[in-house]
């Protein structure tokens, strides 16, 4: 019987460090017992994005960084008898999978068995009026709106039954992103799927993971006050689990980060809400009574999760069109700068206002009053700053049509020459958006269309 | 006992560590403890109606503490503070990512300190913010 899986997070999102996987594979070599490496790769958005891909080219809407990820471990991968699952597959996972073997021929490999797991993307089983007029968890409404994407979340379960399909690679389109790491688990212990304090384990372990090098030490430098060891070369992480569901993380030798105590509690309630119902589709994870002991340098245990029975419904996002956002920004430096970049500011807001637009601009002073502020001046330090400092006006707006948009940067790029003195370095962008919001359906809707593809060549 | 320590007034950031996450226009803040001693002072100051007020100005409708005694830490749910959630949002942050330093850097109270970490620069007599 399996005593140990060993797990690595390669990735975190869907831009994280290329080369991150390098020393996971090494390590991952010398472990003893069945090995895996995930790559979660996809944010709530990305695979609405990657869905418009698809539609312009039916050979692309996978991760684009699909070669810069496995092209520095692919051999190592085949050498070794590394499984990988990740969700690079996003809105076309079985293009992904004919890349992976392309890639494998390039490198002079044998091709690999990826198993593609679909039924994620409701889009191709439910009708589109469903899908908008569904009562959202937000509230917002999004009938009479573009759909653009909309995908269940499946988990463990799913990718599970890809890896019985004795498969070296399980791509998925959307899963929880913890379901990478539960459904290996499931497929190598074999628990029952009523074993909800394993399951919930899985879960838990799966969320540690997730998100790369968030947990081993990344994502936590605070420079004199939380102080991280060569985070230049961070370790992404490492889990051991156990068949009883107990796990350590840890991270390879010889590399950057720390895993303590600390790291790995702000990871663990990391976009969580209520910690004893952490839903997923498998399971609600209770995480109220879990306890971290130290077992050596870099080494994390972690015990006693419970679980409770999963949820009957399954969460799904809707992405649908949401306009297009202005940003536009500007800088004033020196004697005076934060006056004459409010000025700067107030100027645009009169002149838009004066063109007709009532909506509402969001205002900036990066320097001053900014992200913790929400652009309002009257909730900061504002009034005790220096007058000579490096300020940067930014403003910012969403609007259904793209000239109201434009409109803003440009008023904002005429200060140049009709502004207040020595304003510089303006930046702007007007990029189209996406609105998405949360909807629930009967899991009896959704199994019956969750079907797994190998790909062998 | 906490009645015989010199207290001092910080920011929570000397006792205390956090991350901010988010969902939809929901943002999450743990509060994580650095020395357990901390966790009985920062449960029965740091309410979730202190909390809501430092997050009021963002559009923050409501806040529920969850507390894990187990690892010295709260978890900080924070509704519909996002500008609607990182599609919807106008701000740079569009994820809320920095919202954690609200919370450490804006709560500020006499603490004991002896719940401060022994390393920790906010103990040096010298230590100063840097400032014009």
């Amino acid at each position: 019987m399996t005593e140990r899986v060993f797990i690595a997070g390669g990735a975190g999102f869907s831009g994280d460090r290329f080369d991150a996987a390098v020393p996971l594979v090494e390590h991952l070599a010398n472990c003893d017992g069945p090995r895996y490496l995930i790559f979660e790769v996809l944010a709530e958005r990305t695979i609405a994005l990657a869905q418009i891909t698809k539609t312009k080219d039916p050979d692309a809407g996978y991760s684009p960084y699909l070669e810069a990820y496995l092209r520095p471990v692919l051999e190592q991968i085949k050498m070794h008898h590394i499984k990988v699952v990740s969700n690079m597959g996003a809105a076309n996972p079985l293009a992904a999978a004919k890349h992976i073997n392309k890639l494998a021929g390039e490198l002079g490999l044998p091709p690999f068995r990826i198993a593609v797991l679909s039924g994620d993307d409701l889009s191709s089983y439910v009708d589109e009026q469903t899908l908008l007029e569904a009562p959202t968890m937000e509230g917002n409404q999004l009938s009479g709106r573009d759909l653009k994407a909309a995908n269940v979340y499946l988990g463990g379960d799913a990718v599970a039954n890809a890896l019985a399909m004795n498969v070296d690679f399980v791509l998925v389109g959307r899963t929880t992103d913890s379901a990478l790491v539960l459904g290996p688990l499931l497929h190598e212990f074999g628990w029952a799927n009523d074993d909800w304090d394993k399951l919930a384990a899985g879960t838990i372990c799966g969320h540690l993971l997730e998100c790369g090098a968030q947990v081993t030490g990344a994502y936590f430098a605070d420079p004199g006050f939380k102080d991280v060891p060569a985070l230049v070369d961070v370790g992404f992480p490492v889990a051991e689990v156990y068949e009883s569901g107990d796990f350590i993380i840890t991270k390879p030798e010889q590399t950057g980060g720390c895993v303590t105590s600390a790291t790995v509690t702000e990871q663990l309630l990391y976009e969580m809400h209520d910690p004893t119902c952490y839903v997923v589709p498998d399971v609600c994870a209770d995480v109220s009574g879990l306890y971290l002991a130290e077992d050596g340098i870099d080494r994390i245990l972690v015990r006693g999760i419970k679980g409770s029975p999963r949820p009957e419904q399954l969460k799904a996002t809707v992405c649908v069109d949401g306009g297009f956002m202005a940003e536009a920004e500007l800088s004033y430096a020196g004697m005076n700068s934060l006056a004459r970049a409010k000025l700067a500011a107030d100027i645009v807001l009169e002149r838009m206002q004066k063109s007709g637009f009532n909506g509402e601009i969001r205002r900036d002073i990066i320097g001053a009053f900014s992200v913790l502020d929400g652009g309002d001046a009257s909730a900061s330090q504002a009034n005790n700053l220096p007058f000579d400092g490096d300020y940067r006006v930014r403003l910012s707006l969403i609007s259904a049509d793209q000239k109201t948009a434009q409109t803003l940067c440009d008023e904002l790029q005429h200060l140049y020459c009709s502004g207040p003195a020595a304003g510089g370095g303006y930046r702007s962008s007007v990029t189209p958006q996406m609105a998405s919001a949360s909807i629930l359906l009967n899991r009896t809707l959704i199994e019956p269309h969750i079907a797994v593809e190998v790909v062998d060549r | 006992m906490i009645s015989c320590s010199e207290m001092r007034r910080l920011p929570l950031h000397a006792i205390a560590h956090s991350r901010a996450g988010d969902k939809g226009n929901v943002s999450n803040v743990s509060l994580v403890a650095y020395r357990p001693e901390a966790y009985k002072f920062l449960a029965t100051n740091v309410t979730a109606d202190k909390v809501h007020k430092l997050y009021a100005h963002l559009g923050a409708s409501g806040v529920t503490r969850y507390d894990l005694p187990l690892l010295s830490a709260f978890n900080f749910v924070i509704d519909d503070v996002l500008d609607g959630g990182v599609n919807a949002s106008r701000s740079i942050d569009r994820h809320g990512k920095t919202l954690s330093y609200i919370l450490l850097g804006r709560f500020i109270i006499d603490m004991p300190i002896d719940l401060i970490p022994d390393s920790s620069p906010y103990l040096d007599p010298d230590f100063r913010w840097q400032t014009y």
